[in-house]
């Protein structure tokens, strides 16, 4: 039994309200630098998201699983040891093979500029700059959820 | 022992009141100062101007002299005019060999003392083979697996006459052990060898998380070493007591030191709950702090942490020894204060830390690259560094005088702020059960993570100053052309032949057993571990198979979740 | 030089209607079952059909709340049940409760970090769900989720909430089994007995008794007992069990307990009582919520009663009634 004014109201609510973004904040491999995943996560926090953190010394593997169950609309990978290359690669290999590639990826940390193509390559949608303030990173996420539509 | 009479101090203040009267209203009255209040980085208040009356309450006997107690005005009684400060610059990257030619280029160069840098497989215990060391080896520091590495990594370098800093942490003590292995093999005297491991433990867990083990066996290997070390290797630090991760993962400069030192109480007390007394390894804890953006907050931070030591060491573990006092500290200059953009900015910003350490009297120094924001120095790179030390030691006359910023009102003031500061973390620590008990619940991580976080929002929000980022910003600056220090693809692999090499050619039954006997020892807490690892490692057992073994008798960390 | 983004080009998504979801859900589908939960999180009106269905699916699952203060150690708790579940062969589903925050609705949820590992080897599902700060809401999305898990064959389904909000207490109460997690030595006694969370205990454990403290604590929970100031149920004592997560101690023992609450009330009937209470409970929920949701849609319509009200013409309760078209009956009054 179902009253159809409230569930005309329902829709209209559904039409309006933004779904909340979710975000899975990740580190991969051996490095150990969390300042910045850190940082993120708060960023994120505060402009309305809901982060997930992973801790640190994650395989891309776990990552992944880790963000098929929590339904992330992105994962977040904050990297600054360099191996950023052969990380991304297993990490869209893994995506792709559990089929989880309605997922995106943002990078970040420190990674240099020649290697922006095999990121991007790998599966990467966006790669956030070194000295980004906290709106560009929250909007390169708006942007993705924006053009991708509601799923 | 005053240094003012109160007469002179009172007229001072009427001076003083007079001035902020007249000239200075006049001059706020045209012109209102930029900022409403102003303070250090760490925030502290800082006064428009400080003058005798602002240091009447300071003791002469806080000052002291340089080489003596309470050492504020230095570690040594002719400091730079003795000797000056190492040019200690760290490398590390691909093979042994790799590395091995670096320091060969920067001794040649100038340096003068030895810093090695570690690749993430190995910091974390881990061999070259291991599915986690996938694209890690040799990357962001040279590859270790055996004895053998080590043996490479130092070839055609006498370790008796130059001195050898290991930035490595929880797999320090078998590092240690290799190096040892290979002094004894090379014929030195043991008691000749000098030089550092960082084997901090507590900062890991907080800072820099470099981590196998959880919190208590790891301090109970740093205990193992210290007390090894002391008598076999006497001129050896075996500990660098790191300040610096805890600036860089967002820590203050009244964190950095009174963290540091409330580990360095936890360090001390369970070397001595183990029978050691405390003059017979205190003189050789050194330390390790950062030279960050706060000119003078910096030069007043290191004059105030060597106080406190030196009240430290005397009043609560009663060292008699002056060496026991002694603070002795190698400098970085802040990685985290450089830009991506307009690189050669740090340039600048390196040379301005570099001064501060120097007016702050550290014993070495490694100043950054300026390309430290996002890669691996270049040569080029490494080369700038080293100048700018040496430009700092030999062309400004800076050297000539011992803590020249002493007695300024400003510094004295300021050092002491800080040391109450300091005393007051201290206290709290104590209450809340030690450092070792707040490193498990993550208390020193929320208050870390929480810095990083504010000191991110003041950048945000323009409130502190990055220049070329978000002020001065200059939109035709094109990115860097940086030369990225090639990754050797070829590196793994050798490692790896090398690994089934040495495996093949030993006695692996022999390198089981004495893995066993070393889980056995690892099982009680009063046998020293350091012997048998010295044995484990002649006998050709890799890096990883020892600390495996230990692994498997204590377990893995699992950080908190503090975000 | 401008700081910006690099990013490749970004294609629209299909929806997929939440019903064409089912089968998969149904079938076990990790990703199904996970996109799920999301879409009964956001309360779409699309997903209440497909919901409806997975609802008839729902209800052989054991349900475990697990609540207590911050930092007693729930997380780490639960992570060592999973592995414990597991080693016996059971599916376990998880979902941990983190609040939003209040000032900008997003959350940092923190509970994963520590069942992570126990997720990746056990086939666990785990998932982090914020409190979203809507009253009523929080239990219904919830319960949703755990529906879900349900239907695809996870038992027990654990739902582990901090004990101090009372939305969270609402939820977790609406488990088969309630443990509530102390902790030695953190005050929690005294905080736990405000938020009312130590009464609901059908089995009540004490962290970290590898510690000297806990002992205290047990006692303290033991002696609260003896005076009567718990629930009481007929054939079931609640146990005091101490266990520590670091150590794996005694987890067992929990384990053990909770199967065997499970035990008794099936055999006591008292399952299909539970049952009924869950029902209302989620029933009058739900309507609370979307009396809630309709009237922060209707703003004009509050509005006009609100100043009505203000300026002392009817009173709240007239407002009330009338806001829910039972005008006659304030007329009468």
């Amino acid at each position: 039994m179902t009253d159809t004014t409230v569930t005309g109201q329902a829709s209209s609510t559904e039409a309006h309200s933004p779904g909340i973004i979710r975000v899975l904040v990740a580190k991969l491999g051996l490095d150990g630098h969390d300042r910045g995943a850190k940082v993120v996560a708060r960023i994120l926090r505060d402009a309305g998201m809901e982060v997930v953190y992973t801790g640190l010394y994650k395989s891309p593997n776990e990552v992944v699983n880790a963000a098929i169950q929590e339904d992330v609309d992105v994962i977040g990978v904050s990297l600054l040891s360099g191996s950023h290359v052969p990380l991304f690669k297993e990490l869209g290999r893994c995506l792709r093979e559990q089929k989880a590639e309605h997922i995106f990826v943002v990078a970040g940390g420190v990674i240099p500029e020649q290697d922006y193509a095999a990121l991007l390559e790998s599966g990467v949608d966006a790669i956030v700059p070194q000295e980004a303030r906290a709106d560009l990173i929250v909007m390169t996420i708006k942007n993705l959820i924006a053009a991708r539509g509601r799923i | 022992m005053i240094l003012f009479s109160e007469q002179a101090i009172e007229d001072i203040r009427e001076k003083q009141a007079e001035w902020e009267e007249n000239e200075l209203a006049v001059a706020l009255k045209s012109r209102p100062e930029e900022k409403p209040t102003y303070e250090t980085e760490c925030g502290i208040p800082l006064k428009r101007i400080y003058t005798a009356a602002d240091v009447a309450d300071i003791p002469a006997a806080d000052l002291g002299f340089p080489g003596a107690y309470p050492f504020t005005r230095g570690a040594y009684p002719t400091m730079y005019r003795g000797r000056p400060w190492t040019i200690r610059q760290v490398a590390g990257f691909g093979n042994p060999e790799a590395t091995n030619q670096r320091y060969k280029y920067m001794i040649q160069t100038g340096q003068t003392g030895l810093s090695t840098d570690f690749d993430l497989p190995t910091l974390l215990g881990l061999d070259s083979d291991d599915p986690m060391a996938f694209g890690e080896v040799g990357r962001v520091g040279v590859a270790i697996d055996t004895v053998d590495d080590v043996d490479r990594l130092f070839d055609g370098i006498d370790l008796e006459k130059i001195s050898v800093s290991l930035t490595i942490n929880p797999s320090a003590w078998v590092i240690y052990a290799m190096f040892v292995a290979v002094a004894e093999k090379r014929g030195y005297d043991l008691h000749k060898l000098t030089g550092t491991l960082q084997a901090d433990p507590l900062k890991e867990y907080v800072a820099q998380k470099e981590w196998i083990y959880p919190v208590r066996p790891a301090v109970r290997l740093l205990r193992d070493l210290i007390m090894h070390s002391a008598k076999t290797t006497p001129k050896l630090n075996p500990i660098s007591l790191s300040g610096y991760h805890l600036s860089d993962v967002g820590g203050n400069a009244l964190q950095e030191i009174a963290f540091i030192m409330a580990f360095t109480i936890a360090y001390c007390e369970e070397v001595i709950d183990a029978g050691m007394d405390i003059d017979d390894f205190a003189p050789r804890l050194s330390f390790f702090f950062i030279s960050h953006q706060d000119f003078f907050e910096q030069i007043c931070k290191f004059r105030a942490a060597r106080r406190v030591y030196a009240k430290i060491m005397s009043e609560q573990f009663h060292a008699r020894k002056p060496e026991s006092m002694r603070l002795r500290v190698h400098v970085q200059t802040a990685a985290m204060s450089l830009t991506k953009v307009e690189h050669h900015n740090n340039l600048m910003r390196t040379a301005i830390q570099a001064l501060g350490a120097v007016l702050g009297g550290c014993q070495s120094m490694h100043t950054n690259g300026l390309d430290e924001a996002f890669a691996i120095p270049t040569e080029e790179a490494m080369k700038l560094a080293i100048r700018t030390q040496q430009i700092i030691r030999d062309e400004i006359n800076v050297t000539s005088v011992i803590d020249p910023l002493g007695g300024s009102y400003f510094i004295e003031r300021l050092t002491r702020d800080m040391e109450n500061e300091i005393w007051k973390v201290l206290d709290e620590v104590k209450e809340r059960g030690g450092a070792i008990k707040l490193v498990e619940e993550g208390w020193f991580q929320q208050k870390l993570a929480d810095s990083a976080y504010a000191t991110f929002k003041k950048i945000d929000s323009c409130e502190k100053i990055s220049v070329g980022v978000n002020r001065y910003v200059d939109e035709t600056s094109r990115s860097a052309e940086v030369h990225i220090h090639p990754y050797d693809d070829q590196c793994t692999q050798l490692q790896i032949d090398r690994l089934s090499e040495v495996r093949t050619n030993r006695d692996s039954g022999r390198v089981q057993r004495l893995l066993q006997e070393l889980a056995q020892q690892a099982g009680s807490d009063d046998i020293n571990l350091l012997p048998k690892t010295i044995e484990l490692v002649k006998a050709r057992a890799t890096l990883g198979e020892i600390c495996t073994a230990l692994r498997d008798v204590w377990g893995s960390y699992a950080e908190p979740m503090i975000v | 030089m401008t700081v910006s983004t690099v990013s490749r080009p970004v294609k629209r998504a299909a929806y997929v209607p939440s019903i064409e979801l089912v089968p998969d859900v149904l079938a076990g589908s990790v990703l199904a079952i996970a996109r799920m939960i999301s879409r009964a999180e956001s309360g779409y009106e699309e997903a209440a059909q497909a919901l409806a269905e997975i609802y008839k699916h729902s209800g052989k699952a054991h349900i475990v709340g697990i609540t207590g203060v911050p930092g007693a150690g729930k997380s780490t708790l639960v992570s060592s049940l999973i592995k414990a579940f597991a080693s016996d062969g059971y599916k376990v589903g998880v979902i941990a409760v983190d609040p939003s925050s209040p000032f900008s609705g997003g959350a940092i949820l923190g509970d994963r970090v520590r069942m992570n590992d126990a997720a990746q080897s056990c086939r666990a599902f785990v998932r982090s769900m914020a409190t979203r700060g809507n009253l009523g809401g929080l239990a219904r999305s919830t319960l949703q989720a755990v529906d879900i898990l349900d239907a695809a064959g996870y038992s027990p389904i654990i739902i582990e909430t901090v004990g101090v909000g009372q939305d969270e207490v609402e939820v977790v109460t609406a488990a088969h089994t309630i443990v509530v997690l102390s902790a030695p030595g953190l005050g929690d006694d005294i905080q736990a007995i405000k938020a009312g969370i130590l009464e609901i205990a059908d089995i009540h454990a004490v962290s970290k008794c590898d510690k000297p403290e806990a002992a205290a604590t047990v006692s303290a929970l033991k002696g609260m007992m003896a005076l009567g100031t718990v629930k009481a149920s007929a054939g079931w004592n609640t146990p005091v069990l101490p266990v520590s997560s670091i150590s794996g101690e005694r987890i067992d023992d929990l384990k053990d307990a909770i199967g065997r609450h499970w035990m008794h009330l099936r055999e006591s009937g008292e399952l299909a009582e539970r049952q009924r209470s869950i029902c209302k409970k989620r029933i009058l929920g739900t309507a609370r919520h979307l009396f809630q949701l309709r009237f922060n849609e209707e703003v004009e319509e509050l509005e006009k009663h609100i100043q009505a009200v203000v300026n002392r013409d009817i009173d709240p309760s007239v407002a009330a009634h009338r806001l829910l078209g039972w005008d006659n009956e304030a007329q009468a009054t």
